[in-house]
C-alpha cells in the first residue's frame, strides 16, 4: 500500500489542499519522502532561519522557508521611539551593514525636514558606507567557502575585516553597530590623522584581498560546486524583488547608487569611480564573484572619498538640532543600496516626535523568498551552496 | 633491472612469525595499542597546529610544552560529558556502533610491519617488529577496514535522526565505491611483489619503491584512502555545513570519543598501509639507505613513522585547502574515473608482467602498443561525445497564485491572470495616490 504523508502543515500554512508528494506507484513498494528540518539551529543558516525540506533520497522536492524566529517587531518599536532613538534600532536588523541601514533612516528624516547636510558629512558618510559594504562582503567571502567545506579563507577574510574594523572603531567606538549617523550629519568630526589611517587600511585590504580570490575562487572543486548551481533567471529576480549583488549576478543591471543617486554617488559615478558590475550566469559562482568585484569597487570609492575629504575646507560635519526633533506631517520613501540589496524606509509622520509608521523593506527577506524556486530539484549539498550564496542576515529577514 | 628486483616468490616465507612466546605477543599488542593512542593524541594536536599555521593562527599552545597536552585534556573533558541516549535510538546498535568502529581501527595494525627482525632487550630472543603476519595480510587490512564501516553505517541508522541516517547512507555508498578502486590499485602491487603478506611486500621493495614503478596505483590508492577515511575534501558523511555532524550527530561523551579516535586511527592505518605497500615500508629512504645501519635495529621505526607523518601532513594540508566535493561528483569520480583507470592499469601491469616473465619481449613493442592504445582511447573519446540534448521549450503553465498555500508571484512561463474582483472596496489604489501627494508635499516643503 502506498502511504501518503502530508507535510508542510504548520508555520507558513503550506500544505493546504493536499500536497501529494510521498507514496509511490499504487501497488508498489511503500515509499515516503523524508522531511528534513534545516534549522532553526543549523550551522548553515547563520542564525535561526529554518527550511523545511522534503527529500526524495538526497534530492529536494520541496522547500519552505519558515521565518520569524528572530522577529522583534522592529516596525512597531520604531513608532514609540523618537528620531534619534530610531537610529539605534535601524542599525540592528542587518548587523553586517549597520552604517548603511542607519543612513536610510536619517536620510528619510532629513528629507522630511528639508535639511541640507554639510558637504563634509556627505563625503564622510559615503566613505563609511563603502567601508561598511566592504566589511559586509568580506564576511560572506569568508563564510561561503566554509559552507562548502573550505575552512581557511574565513581567516583571511577576517584579517581584512579586522583592518577595516579598526578604523571604523576608532571613529565611532563600535565594531558592528556604529551608531555614527545623526539627523543632519555625523555624530562627531573625524579624528586628527584618521584619514591617513583609513587610507592605509584601504590600501592594505586592497593588497590582500586577491589572496582570498587565489585561495578559493579558481579551485576546481569550488567551480564544480558552484558553477551552474542555483541559477536564478532575471525573470525570477523581478518576480520576487530580489536585489543587490544577487540580482546583479543574474544580469539585472540595477544599482540605486547609480540609478537613484544619493550621498556623493552622482559625482563618483561621473568621475567613473563608481562602476556597477553585472554578471551573466546568475549561479552561485557569479554571485560569489560579484562580491569580490564589489569589494574592489568599494575600496576604490573609499579612496576617492578620502581624497575628496582631504581637499574639502574645514567646516561643520553636522547640523544643530532642536531639543525636540519633529518631522513635519507627510510621508516619504527613502531607499538605499545596502550591501545586501535594497533597503527602504517608508516614513509616515503626523508631525509628532515619533513616526506614525515606519515601514522597513529589507533586502534579505526578498532574497530568501526566492529559495523554494531555486532549490527544487537540487541535492542537499547544493542546497547549502545555494543558501550560502544568497548572502542573507537572519535579522534582516525577520526584522 | 626491475625484473631482477622483483623476482617472483611463490611461497611466502613467514617462518619468522608465530614463534613468539605468549608474553612477547602480549607486549607487542599492548605496545601497538599504546602507540596508536599516543599517536592519535599527537595527530590531533599536529592537525590543529598545522591548520592554524595555514590560517594565521597560533593553534593550541597553552597546555603542556607547545600545547602537546591539549588533546589529552580534550579527551578527559569528553569522558566527563553527559552520555546522551536518544529516545528514538536502537539501543543495542547505538552502543555497538562506536565500539565496532574503534576495535576495527585498532585491529588493522596487527599486520603492519614497523621494522625488521630485532633483538628483544634483556633477552637473547629475536623477533620481527610486527605483531603477526598472514599470507593474506593486506586482504586482512581491507577486510577489517570494511567491517569498520559498519560502525558508521549502524551508528547513522541507530541514532534515529535524519542527519545521522543521511550521513550513514552516504558513508555506505562512499566506502563501497572506494573500496573497489582501492583494492584494484593494490592488485598491481600484489602482481609485482608476488605476495599478499605485508612483510614480504616490504622485502620486495629493497631496490625500488612501488610508488615509483606503479605510480598510477599509488595515486589511485592515495585518492581513495582519503575517501575511505571520510576526510576532507571527501568528508561527506560528516559534512558539517550540510548534515551538522553526519552519522555522529547524536553521539556524545565516550561514544563520540570512540568515533573520533577511530577516525584518527584509520588515518594512521591507511597511511601505514600506503607506506608499507608503496614507500618501502620501514626501509630507509635513499640518502639514508647509504648508511648500512639504517635498515637494522630499531632505526627503521623512525623511518616508518616519518613516512606515516608525511601522509598525515597531506591529510591536514588537504583539509586546510580544499572545499568539500559534492556527493554525486565524488561518486562520479570513483566510478567513472578511478575504477576504470585502475582496471586498465591492472590489465596493463598484468600483461607487461606476463610478457617480461615469459622470456622477454622487446621494450619497443610494448611502447608501440601503449601508443596505439592511447590513440584508440583518444579516438573513442572524441567519437563518443554525444550531441548536447536539446532543451525542452518552456511551456506556458497555468498559474496558481496560491500554490503551496501562500501567495506566490507568477514564474517564468506563467502569466498573471486578470485579477478577478475581490471582496474589497473598489479603489484600493487611492491611498497610494494620497501617499504620493503627501510625499511630494513633504519634499517640496523640504526644498
Amino acid at each position: 500500500m502506498a502511504e501518503e504523508r502530508v507535510v508542510g502543515v504548520g508555520a507558513g500554512a503550506a500544505g493546504f489542499g493536499g500536497y501529494d508528494r510521498g507514496g509511490g506507484e499504487p501497488g508498489g513498494l511503500a515509499t515516503q519522502d523524508m522531511v528534513l528540518n534545516i534549522g532553526p539551529q543549523h550551522p548553515a543558516t547563520h542564525g535561526v532561519l529554518r527550511l523545511r525540506i522534503t527529500l526524495d533520497g538526497e534530492r529536494i522536492v520541496g522547500c519552505e522557508p519558515i521565518v520569524g524566529y528572530m522577529h522583534r517587531g522592529v516596525e512597531k518599536l520604531f513608532e514609540v521611539r523618537d528620531y534619534r532613538q530610531i537610529i539605534v534600532l535601524a542599525n540592528r536588523h542587518d548587523w553586517l551593514s549597520a552604517f548603511s541601514s542607519e543612513l536610510g533612516v536619517v536620510m528619510a528624516v532629513e528629507r522630511m525636514l528639508g535639511m541640507e547636510v554639510p558637504e563634509r558629512a556627505v563625503w564622510a558618510r559615503t566613505l563609511l558606507a563603502e567601508m561598511n559594504r566592504a566589511l559586509n562582503h568580506l564576511m560572506f567571502l569568508g563564510s561561503y567557502p566554509i559552507e562548502l567545506g573550505a575552512i581557511t579563507p574565513i581567516f583571511y577574510a577576517f584579517r581584512e575585516r579586522e583592518t577595516l574594523q579598526q578604523v571604523m572603531e576608532e571613529i565611532s567606538g563600535g565594531r558592528m553597530h556604529y551608531m555614527f549617523n545623526r539627523v543632519g550629519g555625523l555624530k562627531e568630526d573625524l579624528p586628527a590623522g584618521w584619514l591617513d589611517r583609513a587610507s592605509a587600511a584601504v590600501a592594505a585590504v586592497r593588497r590582500r584581498v586577491p589572496q582570498i580570490e587565489d585561495l578559493i575562487f579558481g579551485n576546481e572543486i569550488f567551480l564544480a560546486r558552484t558553477r551552474g548551481v542555483g541559477t536564478i533567471s532575471p525573470e525570477l529576480i523581478s518576480a520576487y524583488g530580489v536585489s543587490g549583488p544577487i540580482a546583479r549576478a543574474s544580469g539585472v543591471d540595477f544599482d540605486l547608487r547609480r540609478d537613484e543617486p544619493y550621498l556623493a554617488y552622482p559625482e563618483l559615478a561621473e568621475e567613473g569611480v563608481l562602476r556597477v558590475t553585472t554578471g551573466e550566469d546568475g549561479d552561485c559562482h557569479s554571485r560569489f564573484g560579484m562580491l569580490l568585484e564589489q569589494v574592489s569597487v568599494s575600496l576604490d570609492l573609499a579612496d576617492a572619498c578620502i581624497a575628496r575629504l582631504r581637499s574639502l575646507p574645514q567646516g561643520p560635519i553636522n547640523q544643530r538640532l532642536p531639543k525636540i526633533l519633529k518631522a513635519p506631517e507627510g510621508a516619504t520613501y527613502c531607499w538605499t543600496e545596502n550591501p545586501l540589496g535594497i533597503n527602504g524606509y517608508y516614513l509616515v509622520s503626523r508631525g509628532e516626535k515619533t513616526p506614525w509608521r515606519l515601514k522597513l523593506r529589507s533586502a534579505s527577506f526578498n532574497n530568501i523568498a526566492v529559495l523554494p524556486e531555486v532549490l527544487r530539484g537540487c541535492v542537499v549539498a547544493d542546497m547549502i551552496a545555494i543558501l550560502g550564496s544568497m548572502f542573507f542576515v537572519v535579522g534582516d529577514i525577520d526584522k | 633491472m626491475i625484473v631482477q628486483a622483483l623476482g617472483v616468490r611463490t611461497v611466502d616465507d613467514l617462518s619468522e612469525f608465530g614463534t613468539d612466546p605468549w608474553w612477547l605477543s602480549l607486549i607487542k599488542a599492548v605496545l601497538i595499542f599504546v602507540f596508536l593512542l599516543l599517536l592519535t593524541l599527537f595527530n590531533i594536536w599536529f592537525e590543529r597546529r598545522v591548520v592554524a599555521r595555514m590560517q594565521h593562527r597560533a593553534g593550541p599552545n597553552k597546555n603542556g610544552p607547545f600545547g602537546l597536552l591539549q588533546s589529552l585534556a580534550d579527551a578527559m573533558k569528553l569522558m566527563l560529558k553527559e552520555d546522551i541516549m536518544v529516545k528514538a535510538a536502537d539501543r543495542l546498535l547505538y552502543v555497538l556502533a562506536p565500539v565496532i568502529s574503534v576495535i576495527m581501527a585498532f585491529l588493522a595494525f596487527a599486520v603492519i610491519p614497523f621494522g625488521p627482525v630485532v633483538d628483544v632487550p634483556f633477552t637473547d630472543r629475536q623477533t620481527p617488529l610486527q605483531l603477526t603476519d598472514l599470507p593474506v595480510g593486506v586482504l586482512f587490512v581491507i577486510a577489517v577496514a570494511s567491517v569498520g564501516i559498519y560502525g558508521i553505517v549502524l551508528g547513522g541508522w541507530a541514532s534515529g535522526s535524519t542527519y545521522s541516517l543521511l550521513g550513514g547512507m552516504r558513508s555506505t555508498a562512499q566506502v563501497i565505491s572506494y573500496e573497489v578502486a582501492m583494492s584494484l590499485a593494490l592488485v598491481a602491487v600484489f602482481l609485482y611483489a608476488g605476495s599478499l603478506s605485508t612483510s614480504e611486500i616490504v622485502n620486495a621493495q629493497q631496490r625500488l619503491w612501488y610508488a615509483l614503478i606503479l605510480l598510477p596505483s599509488f595515486i589511485i590508492f592515495w585518492v581513495s584512502m582519503v575517501g575511505e577515511t571520510n576526510r576532507a575534501p571527501f568528508d561527506m558523511p560528516e559534512a558539517e555545513g550540510e548534515l551538522v555532524a553526519g552519522y555522529f550527530t547524536e553521539y556524545s561523551s565516550m561514544k563520540f570519543a570512540m568515533f573520533f579516535l577511530a577516525e584518527y586511527i584509520n588515518m594512521v592505518t591507511v597511511s601505514a598501509v600506503a607506506t608499507t605497500l608503496f614507500l618501502g615500508g620501514w626501509r630507509a629512504p635513499w640518502p639514508l639507505s647509504l648508511w648500512d645501519g639504517a635498515n637494522a635495529g630499531y632505526w627503521p621505526v623512525l623511518w616508518f613513522l616519518a613516512k606515516v607523518m608525511m601522509f598525515m601532513f597531506v591529510f591536514v594540508w588537504l583539509r586546510g585547502t580544499l572545499p568539500r566535493v559534492r556527493y554525486d561528483q565524488f561518486m562520479a569520480l570513483g566510478w567513472k574515473v578511478l575504477i576504470p583507470v585502475a582496471l586498465l592499469w591492472t590489465v596493463a601491469v598484468a600483461t607487461i608482467r606476463a610478457m617480461t616473465l615469459d622470456g622477454g619481449l622487446d621494450r619497443r613493442v610494448l611502447v608501440g602498443g601503449a601508443l596505439v592504445a592511447v590513440l584508440l582511447f583518444l579516438l573513442l573519446s572524441i567519437v563518443g561525445e554525444r550531441a548536447p540534448k536539446e532543451e525542452p521549450e518552456a511551456e506556458e503553465q497555468p498559474f496558481d497564485p496560491f500554490a503551496g498555500g501562500y501567495p506566490v508571484p507568477p514564474m517564468p512561463g506563467q502569466r498573471l491572470p486578470r485579477p478577478e474582483p475581490a471582496g474589497v472596496v473598489p479603489g484600493g489604489a487611492q491611498p497610494d495616490q494620497e501617499d504620493d501627494t503627501a510625499r511630494r508635499s513633504a519634499t517640496e516643503e523640504g526644498d
